[in-house]
């Protein structure tokens, strides 16, 4: 067999052009941009931002719970933490996490074209997430909202202190952020495909991303919608949700999650997509099952609309209904197994390489199992009814969005670091946090699952003392976590200086956004693209050989 | 399409329906006075749809999107309903 | 490419870009239908809910300013795709005349619109601290009057972005030299302005024809 399997296309001729990060330096630059890596930058830049604010309310959150009477606030200090925590979180980081980092970065890459299909509108959904951004972080300064992320009625809408309005109407902006993002990449991956760039030769990124956009054009304006309603209820005592008035709030709770479960798709599918890209490459081995895992993200996306019911299986919801969602619940965990049984199949027979996106794929796969199985207990009636509003539901959604998203989103960083700054990171380092976070998360989330299983329930500042022992180690727990991650924060800051220079394509992976120069130049290829290959024409005999080969030090080279 | 007939034919017929529904409205239908409006509404909208959105010409794709707004909308009204409609007193 | 090409530089060609914009407009539209969606959600639940007492004050909506409101939005529909035509065969003049004209029928349903809403007030339906309905549960009532002023609302938002969008393309066509650059972008003008005309075929019947017979 050959040692080197044919590219899927040919690298691109060198560019005489500057890279995008040189083309122009001016602030103004930057600001008025419409090169879809530039505003991928400046999303990475803001998110890392709310990621601190949301973090630094997780902290203060963590260190009040050491004891059991609450060391450090109030129980309403606390309901605001744990509200800018989970808004934060939530709208400001996690969403717009992979999507619009490593989305907007790869994505017209991947497909082979100059920009995504409308430049000038990436550019104003930035402003609309930063201006959505400023209304929260307004509302955070100026005392703060108690309602938590979820702004039930008739609390948020009658009862709840605080910025309220101004919380609501952050996210309302910043909700039409996503439409836009969502519009832009589905029209970018119909109408921008490079020649010979057919669907089933579509990378798997691709398909996630496409899937997630789905959702965020047709959720997102239930929210924005929702929350109007929610404020003018609070502004004007008028309103469909509070009892008080003729309303039912469970109108508002339905119209909530027909958003904010699909949500929870968007806050994971992307990262499905980056495990997907990733595990291919450090296996050197085509993703099993390509078809499936592909189709899964659609039915994802299709099917996280057809469950929300059970978020509200305890709040007066008619039974008949509880178990329709119910049962509708067990039917979206099929396609998240397909993937997961996919992506372990992949490793089979692989060569696999250690490198630390993988580590983080890794991570993700077995952490998003726990997620995903202990999602089933919740998703069955009667196990629910004890376990909600308890811990084991905070733990279960931090394995699904920190065990499973953010540790993709930090493997997908790595993974195209050196395609975005065209400098390698400190791999030693960068293998260091990956297992601090693995471990700190760990320790943090695990004993969560106990908590809640024991009855310790949710949104409290303090708790029964039989919890202090298992809510030590979470704490304890955290704060490797947040070594874990500073660590990349400093490094990859350290990298954009003294990292090692990259090259083109330091991984030997396939893909086309591999075939042009890193830092890749404004318009990213010099040539259009043609592409006449399914994905992931990876050759794991030969990388094997190859490695053979290495360690008698006949041949030194890698390759895919 | 040069000619501007089948604007006009569908403008006729969107005034007709407009006609029928308020009629409809003063009849006694008992229970089925709300469907009878809708399927109207429906007819009236696919007409708009159909000839002045120029989906009839349209490739499938547009088809797509056409019909994925409307079902996503049915899943949201139907699951709902599912819970308002099946409540115990 | 240069700067004077009507294709921008992340698109191959001019058919490209007509059909990237064209998806757009609908990916667009289908978020519009979720966007009323929640609202006509809001609605269905509290029709059920209480059916007798929204019969009642559907009563009190004026029938015959809302159907001829339906009927000058469906007129305006007619001039838009005439417009749309205008501007597919490069004709200046039609093209002004009939986006003129849609401008016209959709700000006369908003002056309708504006007398009806006035009308209400005065009776004491607009669902504030002056609301009264004597012939049912007031609270109830006034559920029907907050969803008919919000979706009602919305809708005249819309309108009134279509109103400003039409002015200014019927300025855009009177000034260019160039009217295949407009052509695409009145297509999609078209599209948003028959999707609200859709609205409104669905809000009339709900809002004015809630068993009239009785």
């Amino acid at each position: 067999m050959n040692a080197i399997a044919t590219p899927q296309a040919p690298p691109q001729p060198p560019s005489h052009e500057p890279s995008y990060l040189a083309v122009e330096n001016t602030v103004r630059s930057w600001l008025l941009t419409t090169d879809h890596k530039r505003i991928g930058i400046l999303y990475m830049i803001s998110i890392t931002l709310f990621f601190l604010v949301g973090g630094a309310a997780a902290t203060l959150m963590r260190l009040n719970l050491l004891t059991p009477q609450g060391a450090l606030v109030t129980s309403t200090t606390y309901n605001k933490l744990f509200t800018i925590h989970g808004v934060i979180m939530v709208w400001f980081f996690l969403i717009p996490s992979v999507p619009t980092v490593i989305g907007n970065f790869v994505l017209p890459m991947m497909l082979g074209a100059r920009d995504v299909a409308f430049p000038r509108l990436n550019l104003a959904s930035w402003y609309l997430f930063i201006g959505g951004g400023a209304f929260a972080l307004w509302a955070i300064i100026a005392g703060g909202v108690d309602t938590g992320w979820t702004f039930y009625t008739p609390y948020s809408s009658t009862y709840a202190n605080g910025h309220v309005i101004a919380m609501a109407t952050g996210i309302f902006i910043a909700g039409f952020g996503s439409i836009a993002t969502g519009l832009n990449f589905i029209v970018t991956v119909h109408k921008m495909r490079a020649p010979g760039l057919t669907w089933h030769r579509l990378p798997l990124f691709v398909w996630s991303m496409y899937s997630t956009s789905v959702i965020l054009v047709l959720a997102t304006p239930v929210l924005a919608i929702t929350l109007v309603l929610m404020a003018l209820e609070r502004a004007f005592g008028i309103g469909i949700f509070d009892p008080a008035i003729g309303g039912d709030p469970l109108l508002f709770q339905h119209l909530f999650w027909f958003y904010s479960h699909p949500a929870v798709y968007i806050m994971i599918l992307p990262g499905m997509g980056v495990v997907s890209e990733i595990i291919a490459c450090f296996s050197r081995k085509a993703v099993f099952g390509y078809y499936f895992v592909a189709y899964s993200s659609v039915a994802i996306a299709v099917l996280g609309f057809v469950v929300w019911g059970h978020h509200m299986f305890v709040s007066s919801q008619s039974i008949y209904a509880g178990m329709v969602f119910s049962i509708l619940s067990f039917l979206v965990s099929i396609p998240s197994a397909i993937k997961v049984f996919n992506w372990t199949a992949t490793l089979y027979r692989g060569s696999i390489w250690f490198q630390t996106p993988f580590l983080y794929v890794l991570g993700f796969i077995g952490l998003f199992t726990i997620g995903g199985l202990t999602g089933l207990f919740l998703a069955a009636l009667a196990v629910d009814v004890h376990l909600t509003d308890t811990y084991f539901v905070i733990a279960h959604f931090h394995y699904i969005m920190v065990g499973g998203m953010v540790m993709a989103y930090l493997g997908g960083l790595h993974y195209w670091w050196p395609k975005i700054s065209g400098r390698m990171y400190p791999e030693l380092l960068a293998k260091l946090s990956a297992l601090f976070i693995f471990a700190g998360f760990n320790l943090t989330f695990f004993p969560q699952f106990i908590l809640g299983y024991l009855g310790m329930p949710r949104r409290y500042h303090a708790y029964a003392p039989e919890f202090q022992v298992l809510n030590v180690l979470s704490t304890a727990g955290a704060s490797i976590l947040a070594i874990g991650y500073f660590l990349p924060l400093a490094y990859f800051l350290w990298s954009l200086r003294y990292g090692k220079v990259a090259g083109p394509n330091p991984w030997q992976a396939t893909g086309l956004e591999w075939t042009t120069e890193s830092p890749p130049p404004e318009h990213n290829f010099t040539v259009v693209p043609i592409v006449t290959e399914p994905p992931y024409a990876y050759d794991p005999v030969a990388a094997e050989e190859a490695l053979a080969a290495k360690r008698e030090q006949r041949e030194p080279a890698y390759v895919r | 399409m040069n000619s501007i007939k089948p604007y006009v034919m569908v403008t006729g017929a969107l005034f007709v329906l407009l006609v029928i529904t308020v009629g409809a409205a003063y009849v006694n239908l008992g229970a089925f006075n709300t469907p009878v409006a809708m399927l109207i509404s429906l007819s009236k909208a696919s007409l708009i749809v159909l000839f002045f959105m120029h989906v009839r010409h349209s490739n499938p794709l547009i088809h797509i999107f056409v019909l994925v707004g409307f079902f996503w909308l049915g899943i949201m009204l139907t699951l709902s309903l599912s819970d308002f409609l099946t409540r115990h007193p | 490419m240069s700067a004077e090409s009507p294709v921008a530089h992340q698109f191959e060609d001019a058919a490209q870009q007509r059909e990237a914009a064209t998806l757009g407009m609908w990916v667009f539209l289908a978020t519009e239908v979720l966007f009323f969606g929640a609202m006509f959600l809001g609605y269905t639940v509290y029709r059920l809910k209480y059916p007798e007492v929204f019969r009642m004050a559907s009563e009190h909506t004026i029938i015959v300013i809302g159907t001829i409101n339906t009927g000058i939005l469906l007129l305006s529909s007619f001039t838009m795709v005439l417009a749309v035509r205008a501007a597919e065969f490069k004709r200046r003049m039609a093209l002004i005349a009939f986006l003129s004209v849609t401008a016209l029928f959709g700000i006369a349903f908003l002056v309708l619109k504006g007398f009806e809403y006035a009308h209400e007030i005065n009776e004491g339906l607009f669902p504030g601290s002056h609301f009264q309905f004597t012939e049912a549960d007031p609270y109830t009532a006034r559920m029907f009057f907050y969803l008919y002023f919000l979706m009602t609302g919305v809708h005249a938002l819309h309108v009134t972005i279509g109103v400003i969008m039409l002015v200014i393309f019927a300025l855009r066509a009177m000034l260019t030299l160039k009217l295949e650059r407009l052509s695409t972008a009145v297509d999609l003008l078209g599209l948003y302005w028959h999707f609200v005309d859709i609205v409104w075929v669905f809000l009339f019947p709900l809002i004015y024809l809630v068993d009239r017979h009785s």
